[in-house]
């Protein structure tokens, strides 16, 4: 095991036992900070792939803004000293059903990407492994056909045929998801927003 | 000193797999060093500073000359201090609090150069990522509020939440503005491109920058959270703030992240505004740079040379981001501290709109002097200087072979040779 083996599994181990731990974990503060550990971890993952910038901006975003803004938001809203969310029974076993489901979903796709012939082989990819000597790169090309089309390219599509229609891939669905989310928090802050509530007359405001 | 850097490069060629673990070590307690040492100078210095303000001596007993062991004396008397943990404390966090504030300023230095190729990770996105590790204390002290089961704490860790998310986004952007000048994300070629006479530093390159380099400054003071903008630990009001319930060495845990980010936010200041390790005076720059460029051709005699060189840029860092740090204690001990509702308004209402409007000013600057002087910059062109900088950043990772040939090279210097002198196209 060399050490960047080594650091990857650590690292990825931390990013899992953090993400084990949120959700077992009943204080919402402890679990923002789980999620500090789990969230951390995977912009090291980043790091240890020589992807610097999109370590540097999880860190940035998902650390130190929204995590922020959750515990901030925890403690201008919170009745107790320490809020505790309690999880019904209803619930573990509907979270559990979609957390498989999902599961099964990604373990799916991956092994049908990592099938022989559905790999992407660009031309200068071994050349480039070879050159570059970073072992994360030199262990196979990690593009999925999956992951391209997510991006809007088809290359499993657009190679094949001679077409001159490219395949759009899979990019609008995704911006679609996007926009729903940003449907989400405006609804979110539609819903926490204080209701107005008639005043009676002769009551103190 | 050369023969020993080469009888340890020998070992650790023998040693295979293994040298990039031992080379780790090697620089995380280089780095452990700068990160304990310089607390023990900078509250020494804040301890004499104050009392020179105050008209009083301050420390004068401990130690001999000026009372310089007081810090180390602090130290035995922390590290003897019980472990307290209050009963109403959620334990786990309040534990762990102080951690993840000493490791985020800690991990702050990996990227931050202390002088030309003397970083331990050379990253082209450099000043975006100290930007973000930087940005990770403000979770400890909000967390240590939070746990503390005090309502001071409480207190203290809602203002600094408040605090930090606002002065972010000034000191942000203020940090692009001589971005722009440069071009680049990477501190080690920001500070190579400023060499030569001190009007090549950004902080003179135009208006804007010199006006963003004080703004900077107050932000920098502020996300450091130290006084006119220390709220989060007003005494007068909240006790201690987040870390009313802290003692022994989890107190100092608080206190030594404190000081290493303020030296932190200063060498980036250093790197960004004043020159980084250059000295500001084109002769010894050249010599300097020269004994650099000799080192790199391979000979003992000259390799040591230009490790010299490196161990004056990076004295001369060092000074430079250590007087930074007196400048913040100084004003720390002439300024009254701020109410909270002004803390919110300088940030939101002036140091935001300022520093949007330096960004807007350093982006039109170039285009303005190009209708007036026919080029951008009104004093020597950066674009030969981005060209030197890129090249001394490259050979300083000792990798990348793109810039040794010589076709690129004429690419990147063609703009300056024409005349042309655009900035954007040597970027």
């Amino acid at each position: 095991m060399n050490g960047e083996s080594f650091l990857f599994t650590a690292f990825a181990l931390a990013t899992c036992l953090g993400a084990i731990a949120v959700v077992f974990s009943q204080t919402v503060v402890r679990m923002a900070f789980w999620l500090v550990i789990s969230l951390g971890s995977t912009a090291a993952l980043f790091f240890l792939a020589n992807a610097d910038f999109v370590g540097a901006a999880q860190l940035l975003i998902y650390v130190g803004g929204t995590l922020v803004l959750l515990v901030f938001g925890v403690m201008l809203t919170a009745s107790g000293p320490y809020l505790k969310i309690a999880t019904s029974p209803g619930e573990i076993v509907m979270g559990s059903f979609v957390g498989l489901l999902f599961l099964l979903v990604v373990f799916a796709s991956l092994s049908i990407g990592a099938g022989e012939d559905n790999k992407i082989h660009w031309p200068n990819s071994s050349v480039s492994a070879a050159a570059s000597g970073s072992s994360v790169i030199a262990a196979g090309d990690t593009l999925r056909p999956l992951g391209l089309s997510f991006l809007g390219s088809r290359p499993d599509h657009d190679m094949a045929s001679d077409g001159d229609a490219l395949t759009p891939g899979y990019l609008l669905p995704f911006e679609i998801v996007s926009v729903h989310l940003l449907v989400v928090l405006i609804g979110a802050a539609y819903l926490a927003r204080a209701k107005r509530r008639p005043v009676e007359p002769g009551s103190v405001p | 000193m050369m023969f020993a850097a080469q009888s340890i490069a020998g070992f650790f060629e023998k040693l295979g797999g293994w040298q990039y673990v031992i080379a780790a070590v090697i620089h995380a307690v280089l780095l452990v060093h700068v990160f304990a040492v310089s607390p023990f100078a900078f509250i020494w210095l804040e301890r004499k500073v104050s009392g020179r303000i105050q008209d009083r001596l301050g420390p004068t007993r401990v130690g001999g000359l000026f009372g310089w062991l007081q810090s180390l004396a602090d130290g035995i008397k922390l590290v003897q201090k019980e472990d307290l943990c209050p009963s109403a404390a959620d334990s786990m966090l309040f534990r762990s609090a102080p951690y993840v504030v000493c490791v985020s300023s800690f991990a702050a230095f990996m990227v931050l150069p202390f002088s030309h190729g003397w970083v331990a990770v050379a990253a082209d996105c450099g000043l975006f990522i100290i930007l973000a590790i930087l940005s990770l204390e403000v979770f400890g002290i909000i967390m240590a509020g939070y746990s503390s089961g005090s309502k001071w704490s409480l207190f203290g860790g809602m203002r600094e939440a408040a605090q930090m998310v606002s002065y972010e986004i000034p000191l942000a952007i203020c940090a692009l503005v001589p971005v722009i000048a440069a071009g680049s994300l990477n501190l080690g070629e920001i500070g190579g491109m400023q060499r030569g006479w001190f009007t090549n530093w950004f902080m003179f390159h135009d208006p804007f920058t010199f006006i963003a380099f004080f703004v900077y400054f107050v932000v920098a003071t502020a996300s450091c959270k130290r006084a006119p903008f220390d709220l989060a630990e007003a005494e007068s009001e909240l006790v201690g703030g987040f870390h009313t319930e802290y003692s022994g060495m989890r107190w100092s845990f608080f206190f030594m992240g404190e000081y290493a980010s303020m030296f932190a936010v200063c060498g980036i200041a250093s790197i960004l505004f004043l020159g980084g390790w250059n000295t500001g005076l084109a002769p010894i720059d050249d010599a300097l740079y020269a004994a650099r460029n000799a080192s790199i051709d391979g000979s003992s005699g000259s390799a040591a040379v230009g490790y010299l060189a490196n161990v004056i840029g990076a004295g001369i860092f060092a000074a430079k981001a250590s007087f930074g740090v007196f400048v913040q204690v100084w004003l720390r001990w002439t300024l009254p501290r701020l109410r909270i509702d002004q803390v919110m308004t300088t940030c939101l209402k002036y140091l935001v709109p300022i520093s949007c409007f330096l960004f807007l000013g350093a982006t039109l600057w170039p285009l303005v002097l190009v209708t007036g002087l026919g080029r951008t910059t009104w004093n020597a062109p950066i674009g030969d200087r981005a060209a030197e900088g890129l090249r001394e950043t490259r050979e300083g990772q000792g990798g990348v072979a793109v810039m040794a040939d010589p076709s690129v090279d004429v690419g990147l210097l063609a703009p300056a040779r024409n005349g042309i002198e655009s900035e954007g196209v040597v970027q």
